[in-house]
């Protein structure tokens, strides 16, 4: 088959869907690769590039279109390009289907394929043709380095001769892919980062960014399995309670950045006039979210703008496009992955498997027909959570009375146990002779000794234990040596066996224990 | 020697031996210890050689010596993955020696009362002329004769039990008898049947009813011992070697009181009471009772085992390596498969070399790990792993969360998540190793099977595992020189 990708049209927009890398990766499924010329110069990849890695380069989108059977672009087509398209080709870019129902009717007429990027599920197996997380992760790094670019201080705290410089104090909005990328990226240049999100499962994550969790003492707790890892719209009360911590937290940040987006809604509004305007001049926000309406207030899509009390809000929409070398090469190589799939022989051959659970989920229209939206996916992404019994608070009384209560279960057992042993003991002293007994006395004390003893042995050690309460039980030796002298030769015989295995137990239990424990060092 | 002198060299000895437990507190004070067994050993033997009433030298040295050789060839010879079997066989040897102490003491006992009932001049002569253990039986009265056949009883009982014990859990350990479960037609009845035969049969020889009751006895015993042991399988074997431990332990014990030997009354208790700790610390660490352990396999399954969503994911020697590289904290759980490949020196040989990286890399060791308790410590020792990254399950199971790559190696149900999430998994409760919160889990592992225990593991299928197939020593050594 034959694959390209086109000039991306949109303005600004600098990414492309194939890299030179990429084309080769492709070429060995047995495809070839088009493009159209200058795709790539926005992002770093020159036609000479290209031609050198094997691929056509074509004078014109139209003559691309013409030429091959997959098109891959980044951004959504417009309608021109949707028109150019035929039965049998094969479209793969973002589309996002729920928000473009009138471009996706159209591409339907045409009676291609469309592969809408933004709709592959998340599952473990599509993970590496996941677009949006790609690209999310890239929108989180490139939007601290923007509040970098745009804050007036250093990140990291300092004590220099010169003074000292406070650490930046950063707030991060939605642990989603983005969030988690801006949280690891601000705590790597050494700010003291927070981070919010409405599902308290990632809170593990955050922590393990090295970000604080801004805990939200709330009944109502979301549970992200539900809703295949994303956020879900929240109650007007948790909405309270979260705007409440919001405003609380404001007057300390320097940098706020919000990345809280619900599938297929605007975007909420978490961070309100209010909270800009409390927060300090030069302070930064950078709303990730811009694209749908923004999390904030103030924001203007595609522009930064500074609040009267000089606050810079930043409303970019393109961040993964400012940074197209990185962007385009993950990018390219998501689609690489979904072509892998879509090319199962690796012979060239597409097989639109539309019992794939990938595939299916993001094919939105095939053969003429729309098939958006998919069924749900046969794998479920996430495990659902159980729900977790917390354990209560015990109060200072309850815990008194636990440990009395336990004291005394402890006292009753034994006192028992003492009083039923000493009871035996009497029976059997009543009856055996007084040199049973003092026997018997040696025997009750060494299992004491022996009990106390073996609980200090450290678990490493277990093994040269048993090696050596081996060797010493080899001390049944002695019965078999006070036997050998014995005036009958079947006595004779087996002691000497006895003491024969014996000897054997014993050098051998010693010997290896003493080859082990060697073996033990210090770093 | 008088018996005064053997009396004060038996309690040196004792009292060394208990230092030589004690001692094993630590690694350091480990090396010291094992002199003072091998001191307090000596002495008893020597004291006892040179006591009163011994005789046929000659046997005695010639035995001695001849054991002393073949234990020190053993010793020598012995790989350290053969641990468990080695220590198994040496079991075994106590056992026998047992049984062959408890028949001379009947022997003896027979004798004596021949020579008394005979009660001629020439009899009285020879009982008088009786030396060492002999004579002390003559002087014993009836009750005390009684008390005395009890205890050869016992002892030969769990010395019998002991020794086909241990030889069947030895072929097990060497892979000579199949390792898994099994019991004839009628389970524990069978043992159960045996056990209350064998009682009918000490009252029998208490009452004086001949040597054949002993000797049915043992035959019993012996067949016990085996039953016993191959209804026990796989993951549970830790537990049956510390158990035959504590037997070989008490049936020394038996026989001290036989001989009226508190040296070996003392020896035999600690033994045993170090045995039967060190089991009832195997079982907790399965969250198993004792019981369930002896009765063998995996209890009964408390409801249907949660379906396992996902699919196992494989990487190859390149991917691990460069989240190796990648990585700053590393812990490696390494487990019977990595003895089995006898991967313990590739294992070394990673951690150094991770190690020269300024990474941070650590062992965590499950109690149960391995066939026998500390197996895995023993063979890390081996190769040289200082012990001091080497940590327990509970000083490094909070440690999982912060850590970005978890080497398994060879283990299966020590982590599995199963024990944890589902309440219906036959291992359910059983403290585990949380290596799945790690950032990354590796799992080297010879293909896609279950593990010992035959139980599903969930593990394999989370989304940050990857399964690194083949076998642990031949894949760690691919891995080898991509660590730059």
């Amino acid at each position: 088959m034959k694959i390209g990708a086109p000039k991306e049209i949109f303005e600004g927009e600098a990414r492309v869907a194939m890299t030179p890398d990429s084309a080769v990766q492709l070429q060995k499924l047995g495809h070839q690769c088009f493009i159209e010329t200058g795709a790539g110069l926005a992002a770093g990849f020159s036609d000479a590039a290209y031609a050198k890695a094997g691929v056509t380069v074509l004078k014109t989108a139209a003559a691309l279109t013409k030429e091959v059977d997959v098109l891959a672009k980044v951004r959504p087509p417009v309608e021109a390009e949707v028109k150019r398209l035929g039965k049998g080709q094969t479209l793969i870019s973002f589309f996002y289907p729920a928000q473009n129902k009138e471009l996706l009717e159209k591409a339907e007429k045409t009676g291609a394929t469309v592969i809408a990027m933004d709709m592959v599920p998340r599952i473990s197996r599509a993970q590496k043709m996941d677009a949006l997380s790609s690209m999310a992760n890239i929108a989180g790094y490139r939007a601290v380095i923007e509040a970098a670019n745009n804050f007036g201080r250093f990140f990291t705290g300092q004590i220099t001769a010169a003074g000292k410089v406070p650490p930046a104090k950063v707030l991060v909005v939605g642990a989603g892919v983005a969030g988690l990328a801006a949280t690891g990226t601000a705590v790597s240049l050494g700010a003291i980062v927070h981070a919010f999100d409405v599902r308290p499962e990632v809170a593990e994550q955050i922590e393990s960014m090295g970000a604080n969790f801004v805990y939200l003492d709330f009944a109502e707790a979301q549970d992200g399995a539900a809703t295949g890892g994303y956020a879900a719209p929240s109650s007007p009360e948790f909405r309270e309670a979260q705007l409440a911590k919001f405003r609380e937290l404001a007057p300390e940040m320097d940098i706020v950045i919000t990345t809280a987006l619900i599938p297929g809604r605007d975007a909420p509004k978490l961070w309100l006039a209010d909270m800009v305007a409390a927060m300090k001049p030069g302070s930064v926000v950078i709303d990730l979210a811009a694209e749908r309406g923004g999390n904030c207030d103030l924001t203007v899509a595609d522009q930064k703008v500074v609040s009267d009390n000089g606050v810079t809000v930043v409303g970019y929409t393109d961040f993964p496009s400012r940074m197209a070398a990185q962007s385009s090469t993950l990018y390219a190589t998501n689609i690489r992955h979904m072509m892998a799939d879509l090319t199962p022989g690796k012979d060239g051959v597409i097989v639109q498997n539309m019992e794939d659970d990938v595939i299916r989920g993001a094919t939105v229209a095939h053969d003429g027909a729309i098939t958006f939206p998919p069924p749900p996916p046969k794998i479920a992404a996430i495990a659902a959570a159980k729900p977790k019994e917390k354990a209560r608070e015990l109060t200072v009384e309850e815990k008194r009375a636990n440990e009395v209560a336990l004291f005394k279960k402890q006292t009753t057992s034994q006192v028992t146990l003492l009083g039923v042993a000493t009871l035996l003991l009497l029976v059997v002293g009543a009856f055996a002779p007084e040199s049973f007994m003092s026997h018997l006395i040696v025997f009750a004390l060494a299992c004491f000794v022996g009990f106390q003893v073996i609980w200090n042995v450290s678990h490493s050690l277990h093994t040269p234990l048993m090696a050596v309460t081996n060797a010493i039980s080899g001390i049944i030796i002695l019965g078999a040596l006070l036997q050998v002298g014995s005036g009958s030769w079947l006595v004779v015989l087996l002691a000497a066996i006895s003491v024969l295995i014996a000897s054997i137990n014993i050098v051998g239990g010693f010997l290896v224990t003493r080859r082990m424990l060697a073996m033990f060092q210090k770093s | 020697m008088t018996i005064g002198i053997v009396a004060a060299a038996y309690i040196a000895a004792a009292v060394l031996f208990i230092l030589s437990l004690g001692g094993l507190s630590g690694q350091e004070s480990a090396k010291r210890a094992v002199w003072y067994g091998i001191v307090g050993m000596g002495l008893a033997v020597v004291a006892t050689v040179f006591g009163p009433g011994i005789g046929n030298w000659f046997i005695i040295l010639l035995m001695i010596a001849g054991g002393a050789v073949m234990g020190w060839y053993v010793a020598s010879r012995v790989q350290m993955t053969e641990m468990p079997q080695l220590v198994a066989a040496l079991h075994s040897f106590v056992g026998l020696a047992a049984v062959f102490i408890g028949y001379n003491a009947d022997l003896e006992l027979g004798r004596i009362i021949a020579l008394r009932e005979a009660a001629t001049p020439e009899a009285a002569d020879a009982l008088n002329a009786l030396a060492g253990f002999a004579a002390k039986l003559a002087h014993k009265t009836a009750v005390e004769i009684s008390i005395l056949k009890v205890e050869v009883f016992l002892g030969v009982f769990i010395g019998a039990v002991t020794f086909t014990g241990s030889v069947v859990a030895f072929g097990k350990l060497a892979g000579k008898v199949d390792g898994k479960a099994k019991k004839l037609p009628g389970g524990h009845l069978l043992n159960a049947a045996a056990a209350i035969v064998s009682v009918i049969l000490l009252v029998m020889f208490v009452q004086g009813a001949g040597l054949w009751t002993l000797v049915l006895m043992t035959l019993l015993a012996f067949f016990i011992g085996y039953h016993l042991i191959m209804g026990i399988g796989g993951a549970d074997m830790p537990v049956v070697v510390s158990m035959l431990n504590s037997y070989s332990g008490w049936a020394a014990a038996a026989i001290g009181f036989t001989l009226g030997n508190d040296l070996l009354i003392v020896t035999g208790a600690l033994v045993g009471s170090s045995g039967a700790i060190l089991s009832y610390i195997m079982c907790k660490a399965m969250n198993r009772s004792f019981v369930s352990v002896i009765l063998g396999g995996f209890g009964n399954t408390a409801g249907p085992a949660m379906a396992i969503e996902g699919e196992q994911i494989a990487i190859d020697a390149e991917g691990v390596a460069a989240a190796l590289n990648d990585a700053d904290s590393v812990i490696i759980i390494p487990g019977y498969g990595m003895a089995v490949a006898q991967a313990q020196q590739s294992v070394s040989e990673l951690t150094r070399k991770l190690r020269a990286k300024g990474k941070n890399v650590r062992f965590a060791i499950h109690p149960v790990a391995g066939r026998l308790p500390g197996h895995m410590n023993v063979l890390l020792a081996e190769a040289k792993v200082p012990y001091d990254i080497v940590m327990e399950m509970d000083e490094i199971n909070e440690d999982f969360p912060s850590t970005d790559v978890t080497i398994v190696i060879g283990s299966n149900d020590i982590v599995n998540p199963a024990a944890q999430e589902d309440p219906g998994s036959p291992i359910a409760g059983m403290p585990v190793l949380e290596c799945w919160k790690a950032k990354q889990v590796f799992v080297s592992k010879r293909g896609q099977g279950t593990g010992y225990s035959g139980i599903e593991n969930p593990l394999f299928y989370k989304e940050n595992t990857r399964m690194f197939y083949g076998d642990a020593k031949k894949s760690l050594d691919a891995l080898l020189p991509m660590i730059d």
